[in-house]
């Protein structure tokens, strides 16, 4: 057998360098599809059985008709607010905006800046903090969403719609704060040490999942709010 | 650094290989996470076969009387979820770990620490799932759990929650793990390892890995839906609210039928990395083998209503679902074709890894045409929940599966601990396990015929069954004898196998150039690959002489199709010297410690096992709130109180553990600072 000459010089690059990859991609960049493509199954499974159960409730409230409860002679308006939702969902096409700018911050941060314009361009703390800021407003229209429903007298428990429902946008917004949080940290982490090129990776993989989230909102948006 | 070639290897030994429990419990190495998962999952495998083994007996005869009903749904329920999700399912999760990077010549997977966070979620998982048993509470409504059997209204019990959340923890480790290793194989692999020089093995893992990510969410969401009915009261499964009671089998078989290919694909690429080294003759059709896998992966998404031809889903999509169920079988039949041309003219040698792989090609063959016979809706109407079914599922399960698994065991297992299996143990399994499974499942094609149903755990003398039945009976317990085979073997191995050498059967592939046990850096210098078959090309170079192995020069090769020849003879083989030179193939044979060679390896630490901890201790948290349920309809207040805070003490103590513990994970660099 051939003997090795085993010296510093012949040691491989370490194979965790993100350089030394077979695609020239960061490992964290091609994890992040993987699990987005995976999402996709999740949502699809949620919103495929939202769809199946549309029209299939005995009672009511329902979400584009009003309903007569037969019992107490009470009729339940339509529940869904669109005006409102379109209101967040602009709320949260805008976070993705303010998302891409918080990564384009990020990546021009040795960029000398030289305007104001350019100065608050430049501000990653400034767009990763808006991005965030604008999550909790989404959040905040779904809370105010949840809990008017549930005075018009539509839960979890009440029907087909109001399980899968609720279920459908709890989800939507559990990742939603899961995203808000991961935001937050990167932006505890720039306002401590400053994120630079270097961190690139780390916020375009965030703005990755921030961008499939929001996706998934106007798909659900519009099939859910739009679609009667 | 330059004077470490002189230094001698033993005198290393200590440092490449840490010892002690903590070492264990903080390893990052996907060597020694493999390891854990190889043990842990031959652990489950026996408790699985235990359960059987007491299912076989009650059934032995007529009017059995070991067990009571109960306790039969709940071996019969947890036998099936103990070796498809703790045993079959980590066994290749064994092989994931310990091959993909060894094959592709690679350090470690591209994420070490979730890795260990994997294999954390599985074991806590597997020992949540079965710590049921202790409260007399296994999962009692099959393997496939159908809602709304499964809904509190008809599984008031403790039993269901096991279930549901078990698979969820479960299905997190999955997951990880699919991640994890997607993106190993996408981008890990050395200079040289293009996708069609990969090993079948590391194909078979990749594509596995893409079934996993997508098809564990369906389930995940079907499961989620299940425990919101149950502790929530929604009406997902509630037939009275208007619910599909179908909706269930769907979601489920969406997940499901990929699940089979999720088991039965690892043990395909097991058999075809293991059938060439001891056939000596490069696998058959390599790029068609390839191909036929991903044909499987993407049909096998969509023949799910296949398990359903029972409930009445009328006539076309009994039909779609048929035709594609049978079009499954082509590219299945491809590789069956191709294993035995891979033997034909091959000189065999019949080690017990050899006699496995053979095993497989013959079991497997059964089970898969006995999966045509009930792709016909007709017939399915005769043979679904029977024994027929039963007789099906372990010939490809276990006569599948389990043989590609047993004969990557005999083949590896060298590699894996540095020590030969014995093949005179060896045969003694194979043979006995051959026979065994062989006697217990064919029979059950009559039992099943002659109209016994599954899942009983009694009946009456005189319908034609007895004697099926006991030697099912007979065959399970020649079975179990076997399994012992293996036990014993691992352990006189342990103690005192031959050692194995870098590459004891002669073997082609890279995990074959390093010692056995490969050292914690796997490989001192990364190889650069130019072949499919690169120790082959190095020591014997007439083995695929003229065979095309995407060596360099072999892209046009002589190719006859309809009797004209096209492309170019393929060269001549190459005198041996100027293949080894042009090879920048090379055999390792020295062990040192990373530090030695200046390779920075990550760090152990024990986070990942705490955050695996807090997601399990999070998960635990609903039974108590079913037992607050139970107390409050008891009219018990006090105990729904200290139900209740139990329930919050574990959700929040669970989820704050693994969130701090993720954040401090996330936060610590994978290595310290080169050395």
């Amino acid at each position: 057998m051939t003997s090795v000459p085993l010296t510093a010089g012949h040691v491989a690059p370490d194979a965790h360098d993100p350089h030394a990859t077979s695609t020239g991609l960061d490992n964290k960049k091609i994890a992040i599809w993987a699990f987005i493509g995976s999402e996709c199954m999740l949502f699809a499974s949620l919103i495929s059985t939202y769809l199946i159960y549309k029209g299939r409730s005995k009672v009511g409230p329902f979400p584009h008709e009003t309903w007569t409860d037969p019992s107490t002679g009470k009729t339940l308006h339509a529940i869904l607010n669109i005006p409102v939702t379109s209101a967040s969902t602009f709320v949260l096409l805008m976070s993705s905006l303010a998302m891409v700018l918080a990564l384009a911050a990020v990546q021009n941060k040795n960029v000398p800046k030289r305007t104001t314009g350019e100065r608050i361009l430049g501000n990653s703390s400034l767009w990763l903090l808006a991005t965030a800021a604008l999550g909790i407003t989404f959040l905040g229209f779904q809370a105010y969403e949840f809990t008017s429903f549930v005075h018009e007298g539509l839960s979890i428990r009440t029907n087909l719609f109001g399980s899968s429902f609720f279920t459908l946008t709890g989800f939507h917004g559990a990742h939603v704060t899961a995203g808000v949080i991961w935001l937050l940290t990167l932006f505890a982490i720039d306002r401590k040490r400053g994120l630079g090129p270097r961190d690139e990776v780390n916020v375009d993989i965030a703005a990755l999942y921030w961008h499939f989230v929001d996706v998934v909102w106007i798909a659900i948006f519009t099939l859910v709010y739009l679609i009667k | 650094m330059a004077t470490i070639a002189a230094t001698p290897a033993h005198a290393h030994e200590s440092h490449a290989h840490p010892t002690g429990l903590r070492s264990w419990l903080a390893t990052v190495d996907h060597k020694r996470i493999g390891t854990l998962y190889l043990f842990t999952a031959l652990f489950f495998f026996l408790l699985g076969g235990l359960e059987a083994e007491i299912i076989r007996m009650q059934l032995q005869g007529p009017n059995g009387h070991l067990v009571s009903a109960e306790t039969y749904n709940q071996l019969f329920t947890m036998h099936g979820t103990t070796m498809i999700f703790l045993a079959i399912m980590p066994l290749s999760a064994a092989f994931f770990n310990f091959l993909i990077p060894l094959q592709i010549g690679a350090r470690d997977v591209a994420f070490p620490r979730l890795n260990a966070f994997s294999y954390w979620v599985y074991v806590l998982g597997g020992i949540f799932i079965n710590l049921s048993w202790l409260l007399h509470a296994a999962p009692d409504g099959g393997w496939f759990g159908y809602a709304p059997l499964t809904t509190r209204a008809y599984s008031p019990g403790l039993n269901i929650d096991f279930w549901v959340l078990g698979l969820q923890i479960l299905g997190v480790s999955s997951l990880a793990a699919g991640f994890n290793f997607i993106t190993t194989i996408i981008n890990m692999r050395a200079p040289g390892m293009n996708l069609m020089r990969m090993p079948m093995f590391t194909w078979a893992a990749f594509v596995v890995q893409f079934l996993i990510v997508l098809a564990f969410p369906v389930i995940t969401i079907a499961l989620v839906f299940l425990m919101f009915d149950r502790f929530f009261g929604t009406n997902f499964y509630t037939t009275a609210a208007g619910a599909d009671p179908l909706l269930w089998q769907h979601l489920f078989w969406i997940f499901g039928h990929p699940e089979v290919y999720i088991l039965i694909l690892p043990a395909f690429g097991l058999v075809s990395d293991v059938l060439p080294a001891h056939t000596r003759k490069p696998i058959f059709g390599y790029p068609v083998m390839v191909f036929s896998l991903i044909l499987i992966a993407f049909l096998g998404f969509g023949v799910w209503a296949h398990h359903m031809f029972a409930v009445g889903m009328g006539p076309i999509a009994d039909t779609v679902f048929g035709l594609t169920t049978m079009l499954i079988a082509i590219p299945t039949g491809v590789k069956i074709f191709n294993w035995i041309a891979t033997m034909h003219g091959g000189s065999i040698r019949f080690t017990t890894a050899c006699l496995f792989c053979i095993a497989l090609v013959a079991f497997f063959t059964i089970g898969g045409l006995s999966g045509v016979m009930h792709a016909s809706p007709p017939a399915d109407l005769q043979q679904t929940d029977t024994y027929f079914i039963v007789a099906h599922f372990h010939y490809v399960l276990f006569g599948g599966s389990m043989m590609g698994l047993f004969a990557g065991v005999y083949h590896y297992f060298p590699k894996i601990t540095g020590r030969m299996l014995s093949e005179r143990i060896g045969k003694w399994h194979f043979w006995l396990t051959a026979i065994g499974m062989n006697l217990t499942f064919f029979p059950m094609h009559f039992s099943g015929l002659l109209g016994m149903p599954r899942r009983i755990y009694r009946y009456d003398a005189g319908q034609g069954w007895d004697g099926f039945n006991f030697a099912s009976s007979i065959g399970a317990y020649i079975l179990g004898i076997g399994t012992l085979f293996l036990v014993w073997n691992i352990i006189k191995s342990l103690r005192s196998g031959t050692r194995a050498g870098n590459d004891p059967w002669g073997s082609p592939t890279l995990e074959w150039a390093i010692p056995s046990p490969p050292p914690e850096y796997n490989f001192a210098r990364i190889p650069t690959v130019t072949s499919r078959y690169p120790l082959w090309d190095m020591k014997q170079p007439v083995l695929t002489a003229d065979v095309p192995h995407t060596q360099r020069g072999d892209k046009e090769m002589d190719v006859a199709i309809g009797g004209k020849t096209v492309g170019h003879p393929h060269p001549a083989p190459a005198p041996q010297s100027t293949r080894v030179a042009e090879s920048a193939m090379h055999i390792e044979t020295e062990t040192y410690s990373a530090a030695e060679l200046g390779i920075a390896l990550p760090d152990p630490t024990i986070k990942p096992l705490f955050v695996a901890l807090g997601l399990v201790i999070m998960l635990t948290a609903p039974l108590f709130m079913h037992e607050a349920q139970m107390r409050e309809i008891a009219g018990n207040a006090a105990g729904h109180r200290t139900a209740m805070t139990m329930f919050w003490v574990f959700a929040l103590g669970g989820a704050s553990l693994m969130v701090g513990m993720l954040y401090n994970w996330l936060l610590t660099p994978l290595e310290s600072a080169h050395h």
